[in-house]
């Protein structure tokens, strides 16, 4: 009887470490996650990102994110407007010399349906509308989210010319799939 | 040797492909309409259409105009031009005049686009478009004039 009531003890005290031990180890996990969302927050907010995802219709541009000059405007397509397409002036490439625009391919910012924008949120309502399909047009926002920062060319670009985002482009990849991988826990 | 074709004509041009079109079309094939003005796509002085778009030549590399359709202020389309060559002499728009291609060139884009353009309209397409001179409220009145017969 007395040996039973030990074994008994023991059991409840060792699940009962367990459970904390767990509880322990999910709370370091939510805290490295959202740590690493944190850091990767830095290169959403830079003005390499930033610029093209602007609170309102016109994007922003320069290193203080001013409006873009000659007040250009999204369009529905967020390729511009009449004379004033983003093409008309962004060529296919980056043109060499101080002040010259910006190129590639494509160039827009997100569509009027779709705007994306990043401008003046927080890590935590951004990190909520990175899981929120509405917002990015995903359809499985884990995968879809590291495949867009990992692949998609005009994220790329944002590390080839100006001011370049606090982290190399191999560390914000990383951060956000340490975010996932460990919960996607929101940050405070 | 780079074939462009420029107003419907087609030309070889000596030049290397990032050599801005702007420079071939006033400089080799002498069309001296389209201006240049600042030559880093901020003053729209010297915009031509590359398949129908309003494009700054100045920075707008051969490469990207080899095969395609160009147009400059020489060869709009009569739709376009009569309209608003007439509407620009009824406000007297131009006062030194160096803008004024860029300006037009734009202005057809924006009507081609939308006919009966608002002033807000008016200010999102030709915002581009610098006129030292301040033409500008004489630019708007023009092409709400323009529209009306287009
Ligand atoms: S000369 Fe091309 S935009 Fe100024
Ligand atoms: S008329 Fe002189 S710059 Fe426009």
């Amino acid at each position: 009887m007395v040996l039973m009531v030990f074994v008994t003890v023991f059991a409840v005290n060792k699940n009962h470490e367990e459970v904390e031990k767990n509880y322990a180890f999910e709370k370091q996990l939510e805290e490295e996650s959202k740590q690493a969302f944190l850091k990767a927050y830095k290169v959403f907010m830079h003005p390499r990102c930033v610029n093209c995802h602007p609170a309102g219709d016109a994007p922003l541009q320069g290193d203080d994110s001013h409006i873009h000059s000659q007040n250009v405007k999204r369009g529905i397509d967020g390729k511009g407007l009449y004379a004033l397409k983003c093409s008309n002036c962004h060529q296919e490439k980056n043109i060499p010399g101080d002040n010259m625009p910006p190129g590639h391919d494509i160039w827009q910012l997100p569509p009027a349906h779709m705007k994306m924008v990043f401008e003046g949120k927080s890590p935590r309502q951004l990190a909520e509308h990175f899981m929120d399909n509405e917002f990015t047009g995903f359809v499985n926002w884990q995968e879809d989210l590291i495949h867009h920062v990992e692949h998609e060319p005009l994220v790329l670009h944002s590390w080839s010319y100006g001011t370049r985002p606090p982290l190399s482009h191999e560390e914000f990849v990383e951060s956000l799939k340490e975010w996932i991988e460990k919960g996607a826990a929101l940050p405070d | 040797m780079i074939e462009i074709d420029v107003n419907g004509k087609k030309h070889n041009v000596d030049a290397t492909e990032d050599t801005p079109l702007l420079w071939i079309v006033r400089e080799q094939l002498g069309l001296t309409g389209s201006k240049f003005g600042c030559g880093m796509a901020q003053c729209g002085a010297c915009t031509m259409h590359l398949e129908g778009e309003a494009v700054r030549s100045c920075i707008t590399p051969l490469s990207r105009a080899k095969g395609k359709k160009i147009v400059t202020i020489e060869g709009l389309d009569k739709s376009l031009s009569e309209p608003i060559q007439k509407a620009w002499i009824e406000k007297d728009v131009p006062q030194c005049g160096y803008c004024q291609s860029g300006q037009v060139m734009s202005a057809a884009v924006l009507l081609r686009e939308n006919p009966k353009p608002t002033d807000e309209d008016i200010d999102n397409a030709m915002a581009g478009n610098i006129c030292r001179c301040g033409t500008y409220q004489r630019i708007r009145e023009a092409i709400h004039i323009a529209a009306k017969s287009i």
